[in-house]
């Protein structure tokens, strides 16, 4: 037993743990901020890599992009439109991580958020904006939180992997619209696919004189608000974070996981679901097959370079938002197809998925130290 | 619908796509089955058949020739895997974050590349194909002969990979100790087995794995790479090493089960019934849903998705 404990570098180091704990909360607290940059910074470098080694010349691109993101206000407002959806389908995805769910579900909670919000849009009807626009917004919202009931009740109740539901839910929701489209709600003549436009006390207004900005931004604003004011102000929220921390803890201290995770998932859902919506009643107007493939996913770099903070996913919603809208404007520049913005949002998430082994860096150099003084 | 045609759906032309549609599952699977064995949940499979779908493409063109092609897709699926494993095992990174990572970075990138390489053409660009070999004497045998040995190469391939990695897990020592490290990795270490180095061989294979049944894709069912070829696959592969209980030859023909369902779609499909196309789409997707639902079980390797530390580090 004695060779055991000193062996035991924890015991016999002459550092001093209240010290080391607190060295490893000013690393973790430095890396809330430094992790996002580095991991942009490198996913730059490494896009820029990657069209240089494909012949294009990464200068010109990254000026193709710029521009396409703020180059005048007609792209400034592209760019928050893009921004809307991913911003609240990150917070959806967000507020899922902070209790420990990993919800990839969003292109199928956006799709039914549109689908739901283009239903109650289109045929009901005789109704002033006021109350047209929350209603069709409720809708997408509950469009949304039942497409994610059943990933959450199974994870949560039996723990089955919620990545591998969430994303058949996906693919079966995409097929879904895509038969409602073509079948209950096409538009005749039917020559596309898609529904007839939603009506006009259904549409979100314009926000930006001159621009086609509307105002899905400022739900997502809101959104974010009310986010912060329920994580971090309310024992509900309080409750979801000690859920995401230690399960095992939230458990014997009483609290009660599989509500608790039930009630985000939908939540998380349901701001997918007003992320399509959104969509719908602000730029498209109507319902389309795929009409934001690939949001849900790139959701989820939005949520984690975002640090799961609400402030943090606004930023980075933008910056997504310009990828896409920039995106454009580079494929025309450079001749680069938009692939490589979800290339981009697939490194951003491994980098800082990776970059979690760098907070465990004072406890290491500690161990280090340690071992070297016994 | 008559009976008549409900009994006809199950000719022996279904049971013939059945198997060619589940092969490159089963590849994928077979390598889903080892790493899981092995302690690690591989979530992006379909990004390392993507890899292996483009990369076999690429091979083939340059090569001029389908051996190569496999090749090539081989072993950049290999690799993926190799990184793969560095994030998750190294550096300990949530194993389901990076393989959904990995998808999409598998469905950017090869996209990317695709329109890069060759273009918006009208025409995709096509490469020498695997063709069908009937096997001497096997092939005869009524019924089953077409059934199972009027294949390509890839597909008897996929037959010994099936019986191979039986004996691999089973009968040999390194898949002993693969097992033991995805059930115990503590015990494992402290009998001095290197933890992270059979997790990376395990990775590696299962990357390869992946890549072929994704390259079977492009060079076998057809002659040129499509995008997002993989259709979900490696969900389905997912979904079958539950359904097959972690043992090759079980999830083998738990991935008949999603070659069926498949075949079922196009031959539905085919006879015109008053279904939506796009909702017979879902129908494999609504079979995983399913299988994940109702055959969870809790046969899985007990160290499944745990990021490892090796003691030596252990504070």
């Amino acid at each position: 037993m004695t060779e055991n404990s000193t062996k035991d570098p924890v015991k016999t180091s002459r550092i001093d743990l209240n010290k080391l704990d607190r060295m490893v909360r000013r690393f973790e607290r430095l890396f809330v901020f430094l992790v996002p940059i580095v991991a942009v910074l490198s996913a730059l470098i490494l896009m820029a890599f990657l069209i240089f080694s494909v012949g294009s010349d990464p200068w010109v691109a990254y000026k193709g992009l710029f521009s396409g993101m703020f180059g005048n206000n007609f792209d400034t407002a592209n760019t928050l439109n893009r921004a809307a959806p991913l911003m609240l389908m990150g917070l959806g995805v967000a507020v899922a991580f902070r209790g420990g769910l990993f919800n990839i579900g969003g292109e199928g909670q956006i799709a039914m958020g549109g689908l739901f919000a283009s239903i109650v849009g289109i045929y009901i009807t005789g109704i002033p904006s006021i109350v047209h626009i929350p209603l069709c917004i409720l809708a997408g919202f509950i469009g949304g939180a039942v497409w994610s009931i059943l990933p959450g009740y199974f994870f949560a109740k039996h723990g089955i992997n919620l990545i591998i539901t969430t994303v058949m839910m996906n693919e079966i929701a995409n097929s879904l619209v895509a038969a409602m489209v073509k079948g209950p709600l096409l538009e005749p003549p039917g020559y596309e696919p898609q529904s007839y436009k939603v009506l006009e006390s259904a549409r979100l207004p314009l926000i930006w004189e001159g621009t086609r900005l509307h105002a899905g931004i400022l739900i997502a604003i809101l959104a974010a608000v009310i986010f912060y004011i329920i994580l971090f102000r309310t024992p509900f929220g309080f409750a979801v974070r000690c859920v995401g921390e230690n399960e095992t803890a939230a458990k014997h201290s009483g609290l009660k996981v599989f509500r608790i995770r039930m009630l985000l998932m939908m939540i998380s859902g349901g701001l997918g679901g007003i992320a399509g919506a959104a969509e719908i009643l602000g730029a498209q107007y109507r319902l389309r097959e795929a009409f934001l493939a690939n949001y849900g996913y790139e959701a989820l770099a939005v949520a984690l370079l975002g640090q799961k903070h609400p402030l943090g996913v606004i930023i980075s919603g933008v910056l997504f938002g310009g990828l896409k809208a920039g995106g454009a404007s580079m494929q025309r520049a450079t001749n680069l197809p938009m692939a490589l913005v979800a290339v981009v949002s697939g490194v951003i998430i491994l980098f800082v998925i990776a970059s979690g082994i760098l907070t465990r860096l004072p406890r290491y150099l500690a161990k280090k130290e340690a071992s070297r003084g016994a | 619908m008559e009976l008549e045609a409900i009994l006809s759906l199950f000719s022996q032309e279904f049971f013939y796509s059945t198997i060619r549609m589940a092969t490159p599952i089963v590849m994928a699977a077979i390598g889903e089955v080892i790493m899981e064995r092995a302690g690690i949940l591989n979530l992006g499979i379909e990004s390392m058949m993507m890899f292996g779908a483009f990369f076999g493409v690429v091979g083939a063109a340059t090569f001029g020739n389908a051996w190569m092609g496999m090749l090539t897709g081989v072993v950049a699926g290999a690799l993926a895997g190799a990184l793969f494993g560095f994030i998750v095992i190294t550096l300990r990174a949530n194993q389901s974050v990076t393989g959904t990572a990995f998808n999409i970075i598998g469905y950017g990138l090869t996209t990317f590349l695709a329109r890069v390489l060759w273009g918006i053409r009208s025409e995709p660009l096509k490469v020498s194909q695997f063709q069908d070999i009937p096997l001497p004497f096997l092939s005869d045998i009524p019924f089953l002969g077409y059934v199972l040995f009027d294949h390509d190469p890839t597909v008897y391939i996929a037959y010994i990979v099936v019986i191979v990695s039986t004996i691999f897990l089973f009968r040999t020592i390194w898949g002993l100790r693969i097992r033991a490290i995805g059930e115990h990795p503590r015990a494992a270490e402290t009998i001095g087995i290197n933890v992270f180095r059979y997790r990376y061989v395990a990775a590696l294979i299962a990357g390869g794995l992946a890549a072929f049944g994704g390259a079977m894709l492009s060079l076998a069912q057809l002659d040129m790479f499509v995008d997002r070829m993989s259709g979900g696959r490696g969900f389905f592969a997912l979904a079958a090493v539950i359904l097959g209980r972690w043992h090759p030859v079980g999830v083998a023909l738990g991935c008949l089960l999603f070659g069926a369902g498949n075949a079922i779609q196009m031959r539905v499909q085919a006879f015109g019934l008053k279904i939506a196309p796009d909702l017979l789409i879902a129908f494999p997707f609504v079979l995983t849903l399913l299988v994940v639902i109702v055959f969870r079980s809790t046969a899985n390797p007990k160290a499944l998705a745990k990021p490892y530390e090796k003691e030596a580090t252990l504070e």
